[in-house]
């Protein structure tokens, strides 16, 4: 079983390097959709041996979320912000990926250092998880659109429901849950909120708002 | 101990019921107020008990919050601060429903008259026979006051006795805290609610002002206080204050003690907040927090003294010099003052500096080893905490009367007012004589305890001792002496002679919610002037909790004071005897003759008029002239001109010399060192959050090795 998780675990780092490397936003929200469902499977192959309704009523949960409701927002707010491409983004895609190599390193090297409570599951669950947080920092960083700054953070709350699914013994995954349903009020907020300064400013360049500021 | 816990959980309970009622103003007055009184009453009785009994109470409980632990303790110290907080806190509630509603009915809710006129207005052409006339802090506040905002605010006060309440318990769990987590919660939600309380009157931008000073003041010296638990916590890794030692660095942990709780009791340098914050406040909370609230400074003080093991000669030579400076300069500022309220606020940080000055004596007669010095100076200092909270509450409540009846709280513009208001008038002058230190009332005695311990530090002979005892003598007989004059002045031109103007004249007495706490307050001054051995032996009850600090067989020496004690109050009952002897003898040599009154001037002035009077500002300039050095008044005189002068004009403004030479220029600076890092603040989200991520990436990094 641990084959699997692990083929997932550098599906998910795959998907991570794409998302640095995209332009345009439909494919990004797939990138990120497709995240979220690997993400949404995995707890299922961790409990493959004791499969409770429980766990799989979450996992349906999550992935339903991540991979249906939260690509169909986003993908509205696209179409009605009508941007299809991040154009000029703050960091090029090809340092952008450089950086995501580098940050791949810092994760690893972070990852096995890190002391934690008990062990987990496989070696290579936080170093992933905490490489997909640092690539949603890093493109909430480097990227001027609003909507990649919403994949941004999308990526980032993958990364922490990836370290609480390296504990999935310790850490229960009720409170994964309680992030989810964060993460989707700030989703559903954010997307609309995209579509008002889209309407109002008719672009959604978050570093054009920098002129709104004292 | 079960008791205080249902007392602090009925005020909090009973604010939060007048805070959901605030809809029906009278019903959440009535629920607030009625909570506080009835809570202060049930917290009163274990406080008496303690003292009374000597038996240390205490009730732990552990707490999830890491380092702390609900740890609270009722010992003789803390009853002994209990009982003025519980007394003042509950009388300036009744006080203050009476109050809050009187203003709502008035159709504003301010102290500061609305209906005024502004400086140049007053000089009509002509009208200036006395050119004298005085514009002081006042005079601004009121052009920023003015205006229809204030006229017709509907005020729901129901948040006002939510925060009251939630001020009264959270000085209650200040006193009682023996944690230091739970102590600086309870001191952040003391500062908070009395913050709150300073901006009841918000849309002024002058109680803004006052407000963020006082936050910003209030935070600053917290800080202080977080570094000292660490440092007395460090040892032993709790921060209980059972386990609290400072090892070594106990000089380190005394300044830090001295900047954070002075900063709350506003020892000079430290003090700025309070003439803003007291004036802004509504009157009964002026009375609360500068009577008891600031109190809660000293008493951490004490409380940190305990913990520091015995006390090297140059912290008490510290605390009686800052002592004496506050006491100096709040007196001296007080006098150049036009506003009655910052008048008062000053004299409480003249106070602070007299209750310093005890408690440094004790600290001295510690360092070299003389019981009597020591417990004469502690018992001093301690007793004047709970006389100044009695007199500085009767005299704030009282300003507060004058202020609602005459519509103004500038001394200048009242006159004539202890015939309208005769209660208010008599409550005032004995909390005036009080403050000033003179018998037969209760500052007498707590003045005289520290008189007596310098005059025996002074008789003692030993080299620094003495020193220490003719400085103390020469700063306490010099705050007195200005003391003295500033009250004179205060209460000569508020008053007695005629109305300065048509709103003072217009005044009548207050109403019986106003009036009865300040006449319990003034027979409260009475009577511990009058029962100063009673006072006294009391006072020392709370020592056995400072036994660390006071490392002697107390009660022969409590004994030995006591006897002085009675002598002196033997002396003032008969000092009040001849006094009213010859009352009455003077009542029967006039009895045959017709006694008439008549109007002041009447002799040769065909038309007097009550602007004739002396001012305020003439009556203290000699003395504002003798220590301009220090005050730096503001003159601005325009003197009468020609054989027939059309107008004059002068104003004195006397601003804060710490404010303007200290604080300005070094929040200014810090203003501009702080100004060349604007270039970080770019307005781009993108790199805030990599400032963000690069914080935490460098911490992880570095915590990792």
């Amino acid at each position: 079983m641990n084959n699997w998780i692990e083929a997932l675990i550098v599906l998910v780092v795959l998907t991570n390097l794409r998302l640095l490397g995209t332009s345009r936003l439909i494919a990004c929200i797939r990138i990120v959709a497709f995240q979220g469902i690997l993400l949404g499977v995995l707890p299922l192959l961790f409990h493959a041996n004791d499969l409770t309704l429980r766990v799989m009523l979450q996992a349906a949960a999550s992935t339903f979320t991540k991979g249906v409701v939260f690509p169909w927002l986003l993908s509205r707010a696209v179409r009605e912000a009508d941007v299809r491409r991040e154009l000029e983004p703050i960091i090029g895609y090809t340092s952008s990926l450089l950086i995501g190599c580098v940050l791949l390193g810092t994760a690893l090297y972070v990852g096995w250092r890190l002391p934690l409570p008990g062990t987990a599951s496989t070696p290579f669950m936080v170093p992933a998880a905490l490489f997909t947080m640092m690539v949603g920092l890093f493109t909430i960083v480097a990227r001027r659109k609003a909507l990649t700054q919403v994949l941004g953070y999308l990526a980032m709350e993958n990364g922490i429901y990836t370290f609480g699914l390296a504990f999935a013994e310790k850490e229960p995954l009720l409170v994964e849950m309680g992030i989810l349903l964060d993460v989707f009020v700030a989703v559903f907020v954010m997307g609309i909120t995209i579509y008002h300064i889209n309407r109002e400013f008719d672009h959604i360049d978050t570093d054009q708002l920098s002129s709104l500021k004292d | 101990m079960l008791l205080i816990l249902a007392s602090l959980l009925l005020m909090v309970a009973s604010g939060a019921a007048a805070l959901v009622t605030s809809a029906r103003e009278r019903l959440s007055k009535v629920i607030g107020v009625t909570g506080l009184v009835t809570s202060c009453i049930i917290g009163l009785a274990p406080a008496l008990h303690v003292l009374w009994t000597g038996r240390e109470e205490a009730f732990i409980r552990p707490w999830s919050v890491p380092m702390g632990s609900f740890s609270i303790g009722l010992d003789g110290l803390s009853a002994f601060f209990l009982l003025p907080i519980l007394v003042l806190s509950a009388l300036a509630a009744v006080y203050g429903g009476a109050y809050l509603q009187a203003h709502h009915h008035k159709g504003g809710g301010h102290d500061v008259s609305h209906a005024t006129r502004d400086g140049s207005a007053f000089f009509h052409p002509g009208e200036s026979e006395d050119g004298e006339r005085e514009q002081g802090q006042g005079a601004r506040e009121r052009s920023e006051n003015r205006g229809p905002a204030t006229g017709n605010l509907i005020r729901k006060p129901g948040a006002s006795w939510f925060f009251y309440n939630l001020l009264v318990a959270s000085m209650i769990m200040v006193i009682m805290a023996r944690n230091g987590v739970l102590f600086l919660i309870a001191w952040e939600v003391m500062a908070i609610a009395s913050y709150f309380l300073v901006m009841y009157e918000d849309e002024s931008a002058l109680v803004r002002k006052a407000g963020s000073t006082y936050l910003i003041a209030t935070h600053c010296g917290t800080a202080f206080l977080l570094a000292l638990f660490i440092l007395l916590g460090r040892q032993s890794g709790s921060l209980d204050f059972s386990t609290f030692e400072a090892s070594g660095l106990s000089g380190v942990a005394f300044l830090m003690a001295l900047v954070g709780f002075g900063t709350k009791a506003g020892l000079v340098p430290l003090h700025v907040w309070l003439p803003e914050a007291h004036p802004a406040a509504p009157s009964h909370v002026s009375a609360v927090m500068s009577g008891v609230m600031i109190k809660t400074g000293i008493y951490g003080l004490i409380r940190t003294l305990t913990f520091l093991g015995p006390p090297p000669p140059w912290w008490g030579w510290t605390l009686i010099g800052i002592g004496a400076i506050s006491g100096i300069l709040g007196v001296l500022f007080a006098l150049a003052q036009h506003d009655l309220k910052r008048l008062l606020a000053y004299h409480s940080v003249e106070n602070i500096g007299i209750i310093t000055l005890g408690l440094g004596l004790g600290l001295l007669g510690v360092s070299y080893d003389q019981p009597l010095i020591a417990v004469l100076g502690f018992a001093g200092g301690l007793l004047h905490v709970v006389n100044h909270a009695l007199f500085k509450g009767l005299l704030f409540l009282g300003a507060g009367a004058v202020a609602h009846a005459a519509q103004t709280r500038e001394i200048d513009r009242l006159g004539g007012l202890l015939r309208r208001m005769p209660w208010t008038g008599a409550a005032f002058l004995i909390g005036s004589v009080a403050i000033c230190g003179l018998p037969p009332l209760n500052g007498f005695v707590s003045e005289f305890l520290i008189y007596v311990g310098a005059f025996e530090a002074t008789s003692s002979l030993m080299g620094p001792t003495a020193v220490s005892g003719m400085l103390i003598v020469g700063a306490l007989a010099l705050i007195g002496g200005l003391a003295t004059a500033c009250f004179t002045k205060a209460f000569g031109i508020v008053f007695l002679g005629e109305p300065r103007t048509d709103d003072a004249a217009r005044a009548v007495e207050v109403t019986a919610g106003m009036r009865i706490p300040l006449m319990v307050l003034a027979a409260c001054c009475a009577a511990i002037g009058l029962l100063a051995p009673l006072a006294f032996t009391i006072t020392t009850r709370s020592f056995p909790s400072l036994a660390n600090l006071l490392p002697y067989d107390a009660p022969v020496l409590i004994h030995q004071a006591a006897g002085m004690m009675r002598v002196v109050v033997l002396c003032l009952s008969s000092f009040l005897l001849l006094l009213s002897m010859l009352f009455i003898i003077r009542h029967k040599l006039l009895s045959g003759r017709s006694v008439e009154k008549t109007v002041t001037w009447d002799c040769g002035y065909a038309a007097p008029t009550s602007r004739m009077q002396y001012t305020a500002s003439s009556y203290a300039q000699p003395l504002t002239q003798l220590f301009h050095f220090i005050l730096r008044t503001h003159r601005d005189f325009s003197p009468p001109q020609g054989f027939f002068p059309e107008s004059a004009a002068l104003s004195t403004h006397t601003q804060d010399a710490f404010e303007e030479e200290v604080y300005r220029p070094l929040f200014q600076g810090v203003g501009r060192l702080l100004s060349r890092l604007r270039w970080l603040q770019s307005g781009r989200i993108q790199l805030y959050v990599l400032y963000i991520a690069l914080t935490l990436l460098i911490l992880l990094m570095w915590k990792l090795g």
